[in-house]
């Protein structure tokens, strides 16, 4: 399988058609933009269907008739454009459809900055759209990763008709890394849909609505839903575990680019003699609490590190359940710490013997 | 024995919601005997709005997807463009349509996506029990203007066909009444006409048809009819504003 150097944003891109994904909706918004660009010329090329909407708001729905039609479909976009898809994403969630939303995160909250930012956990985990829904949340922590992902995330959002989201970040879009595609073969086959309205022919009506006006039918649309989340919660659980599996000084939870540099700071303090650990989780949603907690146990220290001003956090602070002290140490505007800035926060916190309150260059609290 | 009348295959058994006097259901049965005429109904997707048509999808007998208020543009976008075997209607009321979908709605026609929507004017929201529309005409009480719609605060009514009829983009746009025999004759030919474009690939078409509100008007039916015929048939002139082989936009 021949490696090509490409940009995350344009690998992304090819990774959805390669998944089988010819029809793409976007808005183009910074630092994602590229997605739209590359596909604007490589889906003509397969026969696929390119629509740059007047709106994230209308691409939202150009992706439930889209998905409700019986088609595989995606859009990516960046955090505010995220936000004004969260009220199509609660649709799509509510009437079960498979789509794939891609979010190459930047900094907020408003208009906030262009550059990389983990300041949208909360929102793709807990929400982001009203009612009571969930979707499967991806966080690569590199480029092949990406790729990887997100020709997984079709197959999955078919496997649950739901929502599955790529979230990434302005690092992961922008940069370039040499990166493999599936063979062809490899790629699962979208599943039959005979729920679509395809029209009726000789069939009884097919409806795709998520209005339960009936108390009971309503209730049960969100234990439906809710089945499907347990569902998530049991078999869908992806963390990568590095040195975490043994007795450590200090367990470090980070994901997506932070993971990736704070792998290096496990490598520095490892060097040093420091029994440093990562646990990286790769579904954000369904977080991987047990293996957090488990690893928690064999540091008795937890030190969160994200681009953010403590997200992820509150799922760790949840998973450790009091059990360990957790400090957290996090940088946003797009200024990403180098690993010898994360071993020094980490020896700072061994060193004192105890959890500081405060770590430099960036915002830290005590949990625990 | 020869049947010379008898319901339209494309609507359901179902018993409407629909309050008495409320033009809907004759708009609902144009709709539904031009389906069965173009011999379009196996093939059709419909795309309820949220307002009074939300629950559309149980009187016609075809296949549908429910909208989030004024998107209703945008499934039908998506759902054409993946499947453009498909014929495609979207049903919207005036508060959908051309309040918070007025985005969708003129982006759809200017791309000339190859889509049909029946656009139901009565001048107020109806589902949400009367409050006012961009439609409201001037000095129309409704609860959201209990004085009347002051035209200094709130602007005057939004004409949508005309509006539309500007786009320089191939379309079909027309403005109807259902409030008369006569009316109705004419309100099907136009629906029927915009069914055709869309089944002959030539262009996105809009159908505007002047309706009434009988209970949020505070009226008979009867009343309505005549309020309709007196106030929004003047300020709203019936026609064809617009077809695919006219020159569309100010040149």
């Amino acid at each position: 399988m021949a490696k090509k150097l490409m940009k995350g944003n344009e690998a992304i891109g090819e990774a959805a058609v390669r998944a089988g994904c010819l029809n793409y909706f976007a808005y183009p918004i910074t630092p994602q933009s590229e997605v739209a660009e590359y596909l604007s010329r490589r889906l003509p090329e397969v026969g696929g269907n390119f629509l740059q909407g007047e709106s994230e708001v209308a691409v939202s729905y150009m992706l439930f008739g889209a998905a409700a039609a019986g088609e595989r479909v995606f859009t990516s976009s960046s955090s505010p454009g995220i936000s004004l898809m969260a009220e199509g994403m609660s649709y799509i969630a509510g009437a079960q459809l498979p789509v794939v939303f891609v979010n190459i995160v930047r900094g907020g909250p408003g208009l906030g900055g262009i550059l990389p930012a983990q300041s949208d956990y909360l929102q793709a985990t807990k929400g982001g759209g009203h009612g009571d829904y969930r979707i499967l949340v991806f966080a690569p922590s590199g480029v092949q990763e990406a790729v990887d992902l997100t020709i997984e995330a079709f197959p999955l959002a078919e496997k649950y008709s739901n929502p599955v989201l790529v979230l990434g970040d302005g690092m992961i879009g922008q940069m370039m890394e040499p990166v493999a595609f599936p063979e062809p073969d490899s790629i699962a086959a979208p599943l039959p849909r005979p729920w679509a309205t395809t029209g009726m022919r000789q069939r009884p009506q097919n409806l795709i609505r998520s209005l339960f006006l009936n108390p009971d039918e309503l209730e049960y649309n969100n234990l439906h839903l809710s089945a499907k989340y347990d569902a998530m919660q049991r078999d869908e659980v992806r963390f990568e575990s590095y040195h975490a599996d043994g007795k450590m000084d200090l367990l470090i939870v980070a994901y997506g680019t932070m993971a990736r540099i704070c792998k290096t700071a496990v490598d520095l303090l490892r060097a040093e003699g420091v029994a440093a650990g990562l646990v990286r989780p790769i579904t954000v949603y369904p977080f991987p609490m047990q293996a957090v907690y488990e690893a928690a146990q064999l540091a008795g220290q937890v030190l969160v590190v994200e681009l953010s001003m403590g997200q992820m956090l509150e799922d760790v602070d949840h998973a450790v359940r009091g059990t360990s002290p957790i400090e957290f140490f996090g940088k946003t505007g797009g200024n990403i710490p180098p690993p010898e800035e994360i071993a020094e926060v980490a020896r700072r916190l061994l060193g004192s013997g105890r959890p500081r309150a405060r770590a430099r260059g960036g915002a830290a609290g005590r949990r625990g | 024995m020869r049947t010379i009348m008898k319901k339209p295959d494309s609507l359901t058994d179902r018993i409407t919601h629909y309050c008495p006097g409320c033009t809907h259901g004759v708009i609902h049965r144009l709709v539904a005997e031009s389906l069965d005429e173009l011999g379009l109904r196996e093939r059709t997707v419909g795309i309820a709005p949220v307002g009074c048509a939300v629950l559309a999808y149980h009187y016609f007998n075809c296949d549908f997807q429910e909208a989030a208020h004024g998107r209703a543009a945008a499934l039908a976008t998506g759902a054409k463009r993946v499947r453009p075997d498909l014929i495609l209607f979207t049903y919207q009321g005036d508060g959908d349509l051309a309040s918070i979908g007025m985005a969708e709605t003129i982006h759809a026609c200017n791309r000339g996506e190859k889509i049909t929507t029946i656009f139901v004017n009565n001048a107020i929201y109806g589902m949400t029990g009367g409050q006012m529309a961009p439609t409201t005409m001037p000095g129309q009480v409704t609860t959201t203007c209990p004085a009347g719609r002051d035209v200094e605060l709130t602007g005057y009514p939004i004409r949508v066909a005309e509006i539309l009829s500007q786009i320089r983009t191939p379309g079909y746009i027309a403005r109807v009444a259902v409030h008369t025999p006569k009316h109705i004759i004419e309100a099907k030919r136009c629906i029927k006409q915009a069914f055709r474009y869309q089944a002959e690939g030539r262009c996105y078409s809009l159908v505007e048809c002047l309706s009434t509100c009988p209970t949020n008007w505070g009226m008979t039916p009867i009343e309505a009819i005549d309020w309709l015929d007196r106030n929004m048939v003047p300020y709203y002139p019936l026609g064809v504003k617009r077809t695919p082989d006219q020159e569309g936009g100010a040149t």
